[in-house]
């Protein structure tokens, strides 16, 4: 088990929905793997693709952005440009040669606790079956 | 050691120019000397995390002064080791890993400011919802990831920076969204507090749905009856500007000061003061009738929900507040005969338009109250499919005095008194098909009982059977009622209704159900059916509750801030939340939220003023190549480009900003600077976890 490689995933959620949303998995004692760790904006529309590729530099194997759902932005549409950018982002990652499904954008309202887990048990699944991150062996 | 007194001289001398400046934003060179304060919260964080090992590698962390651990760190001694520690360790930075930050930031926030240090020089490691609650089983893992957590949270504590609340003042007004028991009530004790308030009701008149009532349990008032008094202080109270017919059709600014547009819809008919206001004196509608005498045109009665004619110039019922007719344009002819009707008073406009008002408010209360689920999608008990099965709110309509049928409980297949009449509990409540609600609408047993008690006092012989799952008989004076009603010769079956067959001749019903408590399968031949049905949020709602920023939880209801200790609360500050639009909720617990909202909306309105918290965008205008593009994302219109030094720089208007930070995540230049979540702060997050480090 402890030989077992760890993936680093690093997830950067909003104050409003999918923060409070994992606060609530808490709560109701709900459980997930640990191997995320959380960066709290106030708004996905503050994740500048920046902090996706510095991650990736940094040697991350998965990022994970999480928000409201559209129409339910706590600043009306910060999700909306948000979501527009990663999706870009998202759609470069092949040509820098990292696989897309390396970084996920989700939607977790305040009530979804349970999504919260569902999503992080995902994610991880995900970038573990996706392995080491090219660059962070490079 | 002396090198560490010299940075705490200059902390102070830094403090002192900021008690009078705006924060800066270029950060001065000073060693961070971060404190970390690990929390075991009983077992609570203890249980999963090994706090020893947590606080080992805390001690390692580059920056890191000082650690400690306590027990519970948000008791008093446990702050009071935050404020010692700042004073005798030279502290620049708090860092506690404890839980979310949701629920205790202000605490230890309150504690770093009383250690000397500005309040946002905190930083919180949540290691309990986020970690210990939620990795019960793998110590290990929790461990690891709470010393990520901490070094996370010790890279941006390094890089935070001296930051002071905005302060801004409060309108002294109030809006409550929708008069049904709920608004009313709340809107007087605003008003009652002396602060001016809107209420908006779409409805043509106040009262929402007790006005639709029969009578109320446990008590058997007649809900008219004690929900008129109410309306006429509502329409009377000087301090209640009411505005029926009317929606809010958008929402802006901030608590303290939401700028709210207000649509009066055309109803067709001017009031008596509207009528001064057009020179009309002596004119508007005084509610005569007339008009409604002459009208041709004959559409269902919502009000009496589709039991009863009505016309295209209407009121709800007698006693309407406001008296005032209202006509549903959707059907009119523009016939002209009710304006002839009318006469002197001239109070009709054929071509009246909707009118947009705007008001300033410092806080609202939305109270949108409930409808019913759309039973017919339970196809087994065949509501709109055989005639004699009818919900629970025609029910009420049919068994009340002012009703349709004058309070004589028939059946709609024939005008026929019911013999035997069985009442469904949970139609469409607990269920857990996808076809209804999963959840407990919380007062149709209680209605349920009092309808059985209803038809035994006016029918002699009346059979009543309630089928039922559990009896909720959960308020004061509830399961006594239930007794009563039990003695009175109600009979209680505890089973679910599988479904309902009809004679195509009789219209006699057949009910099929389990008894539970028997064991055995029954069939019971009735004259009628009462669904007692299912509520959800009103129609449309969702628009509201959008335009003021608050959530949903996951059955449609309105999020509260807190379920047990800010049940009336929201997300966005100044807006808070009273009656079944937070979820279902009978009379007197519907009327002490309303109580509950209103004191809380009226409390930064008699404080003044308000602090907001500093999460401002700023603009590094050497950085700043003048695009634009972060204007265009704002979704405040807070951002503007201007002239200066014979260049385009953006400007902020703090005022405006509501620190989301949408235009800092795109500006290309790296020219805003969004205080408290800045990029070097959250890139050094990102790189605390992944790089690591050791000092």
């Amino acid at each position: 088990m402890a030989d077992e490689w760890q993936p680093k995933i690093i997830g950067i959620i909003c104050n409003w929905c999918s923060y409070a949303g994992a606060d609530l998995a808490g709560s109701a004692r709900t459980q997930y793997p640990p191997d995320i760790r959380i960066v709290r904006v106030m708004c996905t529309g503050r994740v500048d693709t920046l902090f996706i590729l510095k991650a990736f530099t940094d040697g991350a194997d998965g990022v994970l952005v999480s928000g409201c759902h559209f129409g339910d932005c706590h600043y009306l549409e910060g999700n909306y440009k948000g979501a527009k950018r990663l999706f870009l982002l998202k759609s470069l990652l092949k040509n820098i040669g990292l696989e897309d499904k390396r970084l996920r954008m989700t939607f977790v309202s305040a009530s979804e606790g349970a999504k919260w887990a569902k999503v992080v048990e995902d994610v991880v699944k995900t970038v573990k079956e996706a392995g080491p991150s090219p660059i962070a062996n490079r | 050691m002396a090198e560490t007194k010299k940075t705490k001289k200059e902390t102070a001398a830094k403090k002192e120019v900021k008690k009078q400046a705006a924060p800066v934003k270029i950060k001065e060179k000073q060693q961070p000397r971060i404190g970390v304060f690990a929390c075991h919260c009983g077992t609570n964080i203890a249980g999963s995390i090994d706090i020893e090992a947590l606080q080992a590698a805390a001690a390692k962390i580059p920056n890191v002064a000082y650690v400690d651990n306590y027990q519970y760190m948000c008791s008093t001694p446990g702050q009071k080791k935050i404020e010692d520690a700042i004073k005798e360790h030279n502290l620049t930075g708090i860092v506690v890993a404890a839980c979310s930050p949701r629920l205790h930031e202000p605490t230890f926030r309150t504690a770093t400011k009383e250690g000397g240090l500005n309040p946002f020089r905190f930083e919180m490691a949540n290691i309990r919802e986020q970690n210990a609650w939620v990795h019960m089983h793998d110590h290990e893992g929790a461990t690891e990831k709470a010393i990520d957590a901490v070094r996370i949270a010790v890279a941006k504590a390094a890089l935070l920076e001296d930051l002071i609340p905005k302060k801004v003042p409060v309108e002294k007004a109030a809006m409550v969204v929708g008069a049904g028991i709920a608004g009313m009530q709340a809107a007087l004790d605003l008003a009652n507090a002396g602060i001016k308030t809107y209420l908006i009701e779409k409805e043509p008149s106040i009262g929402g749905r007790m006005s639709q009532l029969d009578k109320t349990f446990p008590t058997l008032d007649c809900s008219q009856c004690i929900l008129t008094p109410k309306m006429v202080d509502v329409g009377r109270n000087e301090n209640i500007d009411l505005m029926t017919y009317s929606e809010v059709d958008a929402v802006e600014g901030y608590i303290g000061n939401f700028d709210v547009t207000i649509r009066k819809k055309a109803r067709g008919v001017l009031t008596p003061k509207e009528a001064e206001g057009r020179g009309l004196v002596g004119g508007g509608c005084n509610g005569c009738g007339d008009c409604e005498a002459v009208c041709p045109v004959i559409k269902p009665n919502l009000f009496e929900v589709n039991m009863k004619p009505r016309k295209a110039i209407y009121i709800n019922h007698p006693q309407v507040v406001p008296l005032i007719y209202t006509i549903d344009f959707d059907s009119c002819v523009k016939c002209g005969l009710c304006v002839t009707a009318c006469g002197d008073k001239k109070a009709i406009d054929l071509e009246m338009e909707d009118e947009l008002i705007k008001v300033k408010v410092g806080t609202a209360i939305l109270a949108t109250g409930y409808d019913l689920f759309p039973i017919e999608k339970k196809d087994e008990w065949g509501y709109n499919k055989y005639e004699n099965v009818v919900t629970s709110l025609e029910f009420e309509r049919l068994i009340c005095a002012s009703g349709p049928t004058g309070g004589h409980l028939v059946r709609p297949s024939d005008g026929v008194t019911p013999k035997k009449v069985a009442f469904l509990l949970c139609s469409g409540s607990r269920d857990n098909t996808g076809v209804g609600k999963p959840y407990c609408s919380r007062f149709c047993c209680m209605y349920s009982i009092k309808h059985a008690h209803q038809i035994i006092e006016k029918i002699p012989g009346v059979k009543p059977y309630l089928f039922y799952m559990d009896i909720r008989a959960f308020g004061k004076a509830y399961e006594e009622f239930y007794y009563r009603i039990q003695d009175e010769g109600a009979r209680f079956i505890r089973g679910r209704v599988a479904n309902i067959l009809e004679d195509p001749v009789t219209k006699n019903l057949t009910v099929m159900a389990d008894d539970t408590l028997l064991d055995r399968p029954m069939k019971l031949d009735v004259d009628m059916v009462v669904l007692a049905t299912a509520v959800q949020p009103t129609t449309g709602v969702d628009t509201v509750r959008k335009m003021f920023g608050v959530s949903n939880s996951m059955d449609g209801w309105m999020l509260e801030a807190h379920p047990k200790l800010n049940p009336c609360g929201t997300t966005t500050a100044g807006v808070y939340l009273a009656g079944v639009c937070q979820g279902p909720k009978d009379i007197p617990d519907t009327v002490a939220q309303a109580e509950g909202a209103a004191s809380a909306a009226s409390i930064p309105i008699h404080m003044g003023a308000v602090e907001l918290e500093p999460y401002f965008a700023m603009c590094i205008e050497e950085k700043c190549a003048g695009c634009g593009m972060c204007v265009n994302l704002c979704p405040y219109s807070a951002l503007a480009l201007v002239e200066k030094d014979g260049r385009k720089v953006m400007q902020v208007t703090e005022a405006k900003c509501k620190g989301c930070g949408t235009c800092g995540g795109f500006c290309p230049g790296g020219a805003i600077w969004m205080q408290h979540f800045a990029t070097p702060q959250i890139v050094a997050q990102i790189d605390a976890f992944l790089l690591g480090g050791e000092q």
